[in-house]
């Protein structure tokens, strides 16, 4: 049957069009048959099927409690992503740049990686008290060091000749920033915001399990005293969905606008 | 010839451009010393246009590197028509546009904030890009292309231009058209210009000085100037001149 598949798309090429989408479909379709039938099989608490998930999601978005509860983890989410792109960005993209700071600043870079995000969230909460600046702090710490890397990358590969061309032409400081530089740094923003949100939100959660009284992750908490697992399910899906929404209709429109320059190849 | 600018403004700079490069030497990434340049000094007269000629790997590039201020690290002094107060203008060997941007986007980001909105619909018919104005450089050939850099070259009104090998690698016919489009340009408006080339047919065509220079480590091995108007220079005075030069710097074609 997948051997079917591929033949089909990779012979013509309109179906290789309409293929991913269908192909996404089927895919969860299956994925959420299995799940049913393992939940009707085992027939247990902890094993919930879809329909108890959606009514648990009924059961706390009527009453805006899971709308609240999104909306906190949301925000932190987007300001630890803010703060780190930011710093993250302009670390990375000196240390691509001067290979003496580079050079005495990599081991640091390295340390930050492998440090474990619980031990960032515990220190962040000891020294910072139990805010929510501690809390979006801690987030962001954890997520700056992946985008230092792949600045850092990004800056390195910069074209040598168009920043000499624009020298030569008097572009200003901003108009070299945003013609010559930021283009060129364009795919490793995009490589480091995706890999950056999926590794955000994942800390957030852990980030409010240990010192917040709202949001997802204090809400899994929660449940999980309660040993309601549909509920924590329906919190961890409603996010994920929150999650892709923003993925399809923000990152993949404006990474569509931003790549309109590169030729188009024809796919074979 | 084409009337570009209507009233000819005074381009090229009050001076001359002046070049005196008394030794410039690389240092490889092994750590060996590369002696690129011995000594190059010449001249360009204000609004006359020469050509540099040498064997590959001379130092030409290095040389319009160090005028562009691109390279400070060599020995030697220099003077820029207006004194660098004029704008310098440069046609590298790759075209080297923003690849992001449409092509008048590549043209107008070269201009000053003071005169970012100006007419460039002459320019551009001139350089048969009328049409290319919304494309970008990916969707262009390498003519194309090489017409974009001389169109962002001349549109800053430069008092100096620079144009490394700007003709390398384009078909001979592709070649001629362009260099025609260059001499149509800069007659409408000529501003000093130093041009890099291995064509010699070329210099003879379009020089009113050619400048030869030896091995690495450089040194000017001639200077050879031509006083005889572009429009009288017909085929037969071309053969002449070319074989009386080969005849006098052997070794150059
Ligand atoms: N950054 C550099 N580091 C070390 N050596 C260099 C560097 N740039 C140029 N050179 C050397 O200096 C010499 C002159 O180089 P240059 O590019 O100026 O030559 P060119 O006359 O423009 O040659 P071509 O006709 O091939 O374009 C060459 O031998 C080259 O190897
Ligand atoms: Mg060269």
């Amino acid at each position: 049957m997948a051997l079917e598949l591929e033949h089909g798309t990779a012979g013509t090429a309109v179906p290789s069009r309409l293929a991913p989408g269908v192909v996404t479909i089927v895919s969860l379709a299956g994925l959420l048959a299995v799940w049913w039938v393992a939940a009707t099989l085992a027939d247990s608490r902890v094993l919930p099927t879809p329909p108890e998930v959606a009514e648990a999601f009924w059961r706390d978005a009527r009453t805006g409690e899971l709308f609240f509860h999104l909306g906190m983890t949301l925000m932190r989410v987007a300001g630890a992503f803010a703060i780190a792109m930011a710093v993250g960005s302009a670390i990375g993209i000196f240390l691509g740049m001067n290979r003496e700071a580079n050079r005495f600043f990599d081991p640091w870079v390295i340390l930050f990686l492998n440090v474990p995000a619980l031990v960032l969230i515990v220190l962040a909460y000891i020294w910072f008290g139990l805010n929510e600046a501690a809390a979006i702090g801690a987030i962001a710490v954890n997520k700056i060091p992946n985008v230092v890397v792949t600045l850092r990358e990004g800056a390195r590969a910069l074209d040598r000749d168009l920043e000499e061309m624009a020298r030569v032409y008097r572009f200003s400081f901003a108009r070299t920033l945003r013609h010559v530089v930021l283009p060129q740094l364009q795919p490793y923003f995009a490589a480091a915001s995706r890999s950056g949100i999926s590794l955000i939100w994942k800390i957030a959660l852990v980030v409010e399990l240990l010192g917040r009284s709202n949001g997802v992750g204090f809400q899994i908490n929660l449940y999980f005293q309660l040993f309601d697992v549909a509920a924590i399910l329906a919190y961890t899906l409603a996010f994920v969905a929150v999650m892709l929404i923003i993925e399809f209709l923000l990152v993949q429109p404006f990474e569509a606008h931003s790549t309109r320059w590169r030729p188009k190849r024809a796919r074979g | 010839m084409s009337n570009l600018s209507k009233p000819i403004p005074p381009a090229g700079g009050r001076n001359a451009l002046e070049v005196e490069i008394r030794g410039k030497t690389f240092r490889g990434a092994d750590g060996e010393a590369v002696r690129a340049i011995e000594t190059i000094a010449f001249e360009v007269a204000p609004a006359s246009f020469a050509t540099l000629i040498g064997p590959s790997g001379c130092g030409k590039t290095t040389t319009l590197r160090i005028i562009l201020g691109l390279d400070e690290d060599y020995e030697g002094r220099l003077r820029l028509p207006d004194e660098g107060h004029g704008r310098i203008a440069a046609v590298f060997q790759e075209p080297r546009l923003l690849p992001w941007r449409t092509v008048e986007e590549n043209v107008r980001l070269a201009l000053s904030d003071d005169e970012a909105e100006r007419d460039l619909d002459q320019l551009f018919a001139v350089l048969g890009l009328a049409e290319m104005r919304s494309r970008y450089p990916s969707e262009l050939s390498l003519g194309l292309a090489r017409r974009v850099a001389l169109a962002r070259a001349f549109a800053v009104r430069p008092s100096l231009l620079l144009l490394d090998e700007p003709f390398v690698s384009l078909d001979e016919q592709t070649a001629t058209r362009l260099r025609k489009l260059l001499m149509d340009v800069w007659s409408a408006r000529p501003t000093t210009a130093l041009m890099v080339t291995h064509n010699l047919r070329e210099a003879v065509q379009l020089s009113d000085r050619i400048i030869f220079l030896t091995e690495r480590p450089s040194r000017v091995r001639g200077v050879h100037d031509i006083a005889k108007p572009r429009a009288e220079r017909d085929t037969r005075w071309r053969e002449a001149t070319l074989s009386a030069i080969a005849k006098r710097y052997s070794g150059v074609l």
